[in-house]
């Protein structure tokens, strides 16, 4: 935060307008349904209604403004912690519930644990778990835009603790050689699991290490809707002007747990978490919001339901679609079922059916 | 037809691919200006320009990563990796991407990416350029393994490789990449995946092998013939998928299996040969099922003729089993 303040950078972010002000409302909207939505999944995990969940609270401004940023032929490369982006990107809240049971609804087909959603139609491609192997991805696809001529960026996201792992030094040094029209957004929210930033890297910042692979990096504030927007902006424009990827690293704060299986208290203090509460990015947007008279609290209130509502609703439909279809496991192996594959299928089919004491 | 050999095979294929459609790329350490270090790529940076035949940075995760992101996009990618021995920092991004995209995202995101690798034993490269991994990729959901092992399968192969819509593992048998010889269909040649050759008939033991054991197995088979044994020699072609109907139907006639391979036994991919014959044909075998592979140790640099099945060990194995029962 300090860093970001005092405008610590490797490249210069240009002092240009924050935030179109006439989508501000549609913004902070965003931001309140990623954060009650985030609230929502956290409680349907405690009831057992879903398996696992990753919440995102910290990082509402950074993702939402960042994906505000982008347009809609830009392809996204996720990490499982994204869901700001996923909003603004277009995927219905329904999609998500329905990843999240993993029902016959899922467009994943009940494949994977939930917040590793991804749609094609939107460019939001499907994350995994294992981290930073994303960010090479990204290159590659970008390397593949540029041979096509194709005027879009590719971004990815990824958090401090990434910064260690093997793929990413491999994508910014791809990026760098091919001068690829590549964003890469770090989300330093202080904490790998239980590690501090301070103790992933000895690096001052993050962004610096974009600096020996011959790519910009850019500290942001990641708390900060605005500075975001901008610093996205600049590096999207610079990388469809031919100027090559850009390191972005958004300093926020993961106000939640990692997941629903960590508890924070272990590693961290009240006192640490109650100082970046007091910056939380929705409240700030928030604010800035009722001082300028484009929202009231009673507004507000009435916000929250109707978003509360909407969550609601597609958690209604999602917990009302069927079960997704056991015999589609051999599916999507490959483009089309081996033999081998429909010998297995023909094995399961007897003990597929509820009730027939295969079934969970 | 002209008379080529693996390696030239491979590089026709390429080449033909490439002019066929311009969405086939190929990316990899040397194989732009160099021609690749065994000129696999000879000529294709010429003829298609730095855009299309990629030199990469030294980074085999960042080139099997690139090649994902790219086949993502769209492209069909040809990634050659300079030695199978290396491929292991790309591990992740085989097992955990390459190998799951397309289930993991419920058939949206299809990876057609062909890894090409020289694979095996025989040129002196001792423990690491020498091994053949073909198991790890075998036992990993979601690739193809492919494994030729003459010319003509090389580019036939290759160019169904290409054009799969699945990612494929290509293994080329680098000790025959210029020993072998052998004519090679003009213009486009495609081998479907999954159909294994009976590349010398018999009718007492059948033996299953792939690649740069191919010869080998000729070779032991054809010191039988003397002593009357005649054997019938499986080329699989291809591990993912396994042509395992002609697998059983060479045992059913035969009654007798030996499996051949240079990678270690233990957990190799003549275990799985073996348990199909266990589950599928063990009323028909006459004679214990034998391997002869390579042996359970990392592979040796100075005793690498003892270490690789040779012509003699096999031969041994196969009229071991043609007395037995």
């Amino acid at each position: 935060m300090s860093e970001a303040a005092a405008g610590r950078r490797t490249a210069p972010v240009a002092a240009g307008p924050g935030l179109p002000p006439e989508d501000l409302p549609k913004i902070y909207r965003t931001m309140l349904l990623a954060r009650l939505m985030d609230e929502r999944c956290l409680s349907l995990q405690r009831q057992g209604r879903i398996g696992f969940y990753v919440p995102l609270q910290g990082q509402e401004a950074a993702q939402v403004a960042c994906a505000w940023a982008l347009e809609p032929t830009d392809w996204v490369f996720p990490a499982y912690r994204e869901l700001g982006i996923a909003l603004v990107r277009g995927i219905p809240l329904t999609t998500l519930f329905d990843q999240f049971i993993g029902n016959a609804g899922d467009i994943l087909k009940g494949r994977q644990m939930p917040n590793h959603y991804g749609s094609r139609d939107h460019r939001f491609v499907t994350a995994s778990s294992p981290v930073g192997t994303q960010i090479i991805h990204a290159v590659g696809a970008a390397m593949a835009a540029q041979r096509h001529r194709d005027p879009i960026v590719t971004i990815t996201f990824f958090g401090d603790g990434t910064t260690s792992s093997n793929d990413f030094h491999s994508g910014l040094n791809f990026a760098g050689v091919f001068h690829t029209p590549t964003i890469f957004f770090c989300q330093n929210n202080q904490w790998a699991i239980s590690m501090p930033r301070e103790h992933q890297t000895r690096s001052e910042t993050l962004a610096v290490k974009g600096t020996a692979y011959g790519v910009p990096g850019v500290v942001v504030d990641g708390m900060d809707a605005h500075a975001v927007y901008r610093a996205v902006r600049e590096a999207r424009s610079r990388a469809l002007s031919g100027g090559g990827p850009t390191l972005i690293e958004a300093q926020v704060y993961r106000l939640g747990p990692h997941s629903t299986s960590d508890d924070p208290k272990r590693y961290r203090t009240d006192a640490e978490m109650a100082e970046w509460r007091a910056r939380d990015p929705v409240e700030r947007l928030k604010g800035e919001l009722v001082r300028s008279g484009q929202l009231t609290e009673a507004d507000d209130e009435k916000l929250k339901e109707e978003l509360r509502t909407e969550i609601g609703a597609a958690l209604k439909q999602a917990e009302s679609t069927a079960a997704v279809d056991p015999l589609t496991i051999f599916d999507d192996v490959f483009a089309v079922r081996t033999p081998r594959l429909d010998a297995e299928r023909e094995e399961l089919r007897p003990y597929s059916a509820p009730g027939s004491g295969g079934h969970p | 037809m002209t008379e080529i050999t693996l390696v030239q095979a491979v590089n026709q294929a390429l080449a033909e691919a490439m002019r066929a459609d311009p969405d086939v790329l190929v990316l990899g350490e040397d194989v732009g200006v160099n021609g690749g270090v065994f000129r696999a790529t000879e000529g294709l940076f010429k003829e298609f320009g730095a855009d299309r035949v990629v030199d990469t940075p030294l980074s085999e995760t960042g080139i099997v990563g690139a090649a994902i992101g790219m086949a993502l996009y769209g492209l069909k990618p040809v990634a050659e990796i300079q030695f199978v021995d290396f491929i292991y920092p790309a591990f992740d991004q085989i097992v955990s991407e390459l190998a799951k995209f397309r289930y993991r995202s419920g058939g949206q995101y299809p990876c057609p990416v062909v890894l090409r690798s020289p694979y095996g034993g025989g040129i002196k490269g001792g423990l690491y350029h020498s091994q053949s991994p073909e198991a790890y990729f075998a036992h990993t959901s979601g690739l193809k393994v492919v494994v030729p092992s003459n010319p003509a399968d090389a580019k036939g192969l290759l160019t169904t490789a290409i054009f799969d819509p699945d990612p494929v593992i290509f293994l080329e048998p680098k000790r025959i990449y210029r020993s072998v010889t052998g004519e090679v269909p003009a213009g486009e040649h495609r081998v479907p995946l999954g159909v294994a050759a009976t590349v010398r008939p018999g009718t007492d033991v059948s033996v299953f092998a792939y690649g740069a054991m191919i010869p080998t197995v000729l070779e032991a088979a054809a010191s039988l013939e003397g002593e009357g044994v005649r054997t019938e020699v499986i080329d699989l072609r291809s591990l993912v998928p396994l042509d395992e109907e002609a697998i059983l139907a060479s045992v059913r006639k035969t009654g007798r299996a030996v499996i051949v391979h240079e990678a270690p036994r233990f957990v190799g991919f003549g275990a799985e040969i073996a348990a199909i014959l266990a589950e599928k044909a063990l009323y028909s075998l006459k004679a214990p099922v034998k391997r002869i592979t390579g042996f359970d140790t990392p592979f040796p640099y100075a005793l690498e003729n003892l270490y690789l099945p040779s012509p003699a060990r096999v031969a041994g194995a196969i009229r071991d089993t043609a007395k037995e029962g």
